[in-house]
């Protein structure tokens, strides 16, 4: 896919220090316009430091960030009506009923719309679109854990975003409100061609959620790619069990298939049990993370 | 651009204002205030201050109300610590312009809560009084330019002791202060009964001009007589709380912003972690 406009979110070289604790040691990136793009990484990794400086929150300690143009430490009110953040929220306007403070969150927007981009977004039409139309009247703080995350991602998207941060959106959400998340997201993003950056520690939530995966670890991005890029350039060895008179046997090897057409051409029968375990995305992200870790460490 | 941010914040407060009075824990904090006080002046009514033939409920009432629009200084900054540890703070700093709608709905709710609180207090309290001066125009005025001025001089500087004091314990100690100088500004008993040193002390804080500004409007000015110089001292009313709503409004801007640069998503999360350790 050739892009033509400039990038939704370009960084090059990003590093954030606390203290004499380096978090970021230079992320380089980019995210095209209408672009998924789930940044994954062992907690700690540096994900939330990252996205907190794109979002405009923190500082960075050096290196180039331009977020849709705009460098975000430098951001005005007009940039910030084009960025829509879903915070990991906790408890905050428990006492607002779900329309009235969606309603009033999209009042600040309307100043800012645009003849391409109309805003604010209808609220009512966002609350049907995350699914609660019954929960409209209700206050904010009778909300289940899965219902409160629905009405972040509305408050995120209220304002007509060209670009969503989302920071681990499922942390805490039970298996049913995980799907019907991610669903969300995908739909919003495709029927919108809002660019999404979404941070998450949670590799199958990145393969599903995400057009391209950036692996963070160790303050740098170890990886980029599609979830299948991944898989095959990090393609470890896959794993071969059998058993042979009773005796077990265990082998790694890149070439399974051949190492089996191999096995039975010289054991025939006599092979039971047979295995073979092909290394999962998960495997080489372990092993990526792992690598990494002890790189560091050294 | 900032009409329809002052126009949002002008609905958020009456928004939080509304929600005060039609939910049961927040409606207690407004009646039982108000209620203990009354039972205070019940009390008070008849018992005389020295040999002045005023009463000590008389001259209590108005220092009562005075004492309430000051406490608004504690209830912004208790509102600015809560919402700064829930995330209402940080919400605010996502959406444009939001913070500055988030402050006028603020000073908005709570200085409406102030004046409802005053009316539920001053209203039976004059029924149940004797001795009060409401003759109009006069004491209005004196009654309006005291409270505005008020509120000016107490809203900023609460919001800027909320975005001082981070943590919810830490408020507890703004309270404690704010008891101790009510206690020597002259609320429930002439101030003029104190040594000379505590009354130079009282006459820093706002709480007491406050209480002489609402005892000057409610008041016979016969009463005058037992304040500091026998006077209401209007002029220097106005310029100590003319000094406070200058500094306020000088430094909560300043304090604020700061504050507000220093939310983001983890600096919740520590405090969610830490108030979560508290709980559990």
């Amino acid at each position: 896919m050739v892009d033509t406009e400039p990038a939704a979110i370009d960084v090059e070289g990003l590093r954030m220090r606390y203290g004499s604790v380096d978090v970021l040691r230079g992320v380089t990136f980019r995210a095209g316009r209408g672009e998924v793009v789930a940044l994954l990484g062992p907690n700690g990794a540096g994900k939330t430091t990252t996205i907190e400086i794109l979002e405009g929150f923190r500082t960075r300690s050096a290196g180039r960030a331009e977020v849709l143009g705009v460098d975000p430490a430098h951001a005005d009110e007009r940039w910030r009506a084009r960025i829509g953040v879903v915070l990991q929220s906790w408890r905050d306007h428990g006492k607002w009923r779900v329309r009235e403070l969606l309603v009033h969150l999209s009042r600040y927007y309307a100043p800012y719309a645009t003849p391409e981009r109309p805003r604010p977004w209808d609220a009512d039409a966002l609350i049907r679109a995350v699914g609660l139309t019954e929960q409209a009247g209700k206050k904010v703080r009778t909300l289940s854990g899965g219902q409160r995350r629905r009405l972040d991602v509305a408050i995120g998207l209220v304002g007509g975003p060209e670009l969503l941060f989302v920071d681990e959106p499922t942390a805490g959400l039970d298996p049913r409100a995980r799907l019907d998340f991610h669903a969300l997201v995908r739909r919003l993003a495709d029927e919108h061609r809002i660019t999404v950056l979404i941070t998450t520690h949670d590799l199958a939530e990145a393969e599903k959620l995400a057009h391209r995966i950036l692996v963070l670890s160790g303050g740098r991005i170890v990886a980029d790619g599609t979830a299948a890029e991944l898989a095959r350039r990090m393609a470890g060895e896959d794993e071969v069990r059998w058993t042979l008179d009773g005796e077990r046997f265990a082998v790694s090897t890149p070439e399974s298939t051949a190492f089996v057409r191999e096995l039975f051409a010289r054991h025939g029968a006599a092979v039971a049990e047979l295995e073979v375990r092909r290394t999962s995305l998960e495997d080489t992200y372990m092993a990526l993370v792992r690598e990494q870790e002890q790189g560091a460490a050294r | 651009m900032n009409t329809a941010a002052g126009r949002a914040g002008w609905s958020r407060g009456a928004i939080e204002f509304r929600q005060s009075f039609t939910n049961g824990a927040d409606l207690t904090a407004h009646l039982l205030w108000p209620v203990l006080m009354l039972v205070a002046l019940w009390f008070l009514r008849d018992r005389e201050f020295g040999d002045s033939g005023l009463a000590l409920g008389t001259l209590a009432l108005p220092g009562i109300l005075g004492m309430n629009v000051a406490m608004g200084m504690v209830s912004m900054s208790q509102h600015l610590t809560a919402d700064r540890e829930d995330g209402t703070l940080l919400r605010a700093r996502a959406t444009p312009d939001g913070v500055r709608g988030y402050l006028v709905g603020k000073v908005v709710s709570v200085g409406g809560g102030l004046l409802a609180d005053l009316a539920i207090l001053m209203v039976p309290g004059a029924l149940l009084i004797e001795g009060m001066r409401v003759d109009g125009a006069s004491s209005g005025l004196t009654l309006g330019w005291v409270l505005v001025l008020g509120l000016v001089a107490t809203l900023p500087a609460g919001a800027a002791l909320g975005s001082l004091f981070a943590s919810t314990r830490s408020q507890g100690l703004v309270q404690l202060l704010v008891l101790g100088v009510i206690s020597i500004s002259g609320v429930f008993y002439p101030v003029t009964s104190l040594p000379d040193w505590l009354q130079g002390v009282a006459q820093v804080f706002p709480i007491y001009w406050l209480g002489l500004g609402m005892r000057s409007a409610l008041l016979p000015d016969a009463a005058a007589a037992v304040e500091i110089g026998g006077s209401w001292r209007h002029l220097e009313t106005a310029g100590a709380l003319g000094l406070w709503a200058v500094a306020g409004l000088v430094v909560a801007p300043l304090v604020l912003r700061r504050m507000a640069r220093r939310e983001s998503g983890s600096t919740m999360a520590v405090r969610r972690e830490r108030a979560l350790q508290r709980v559990g």
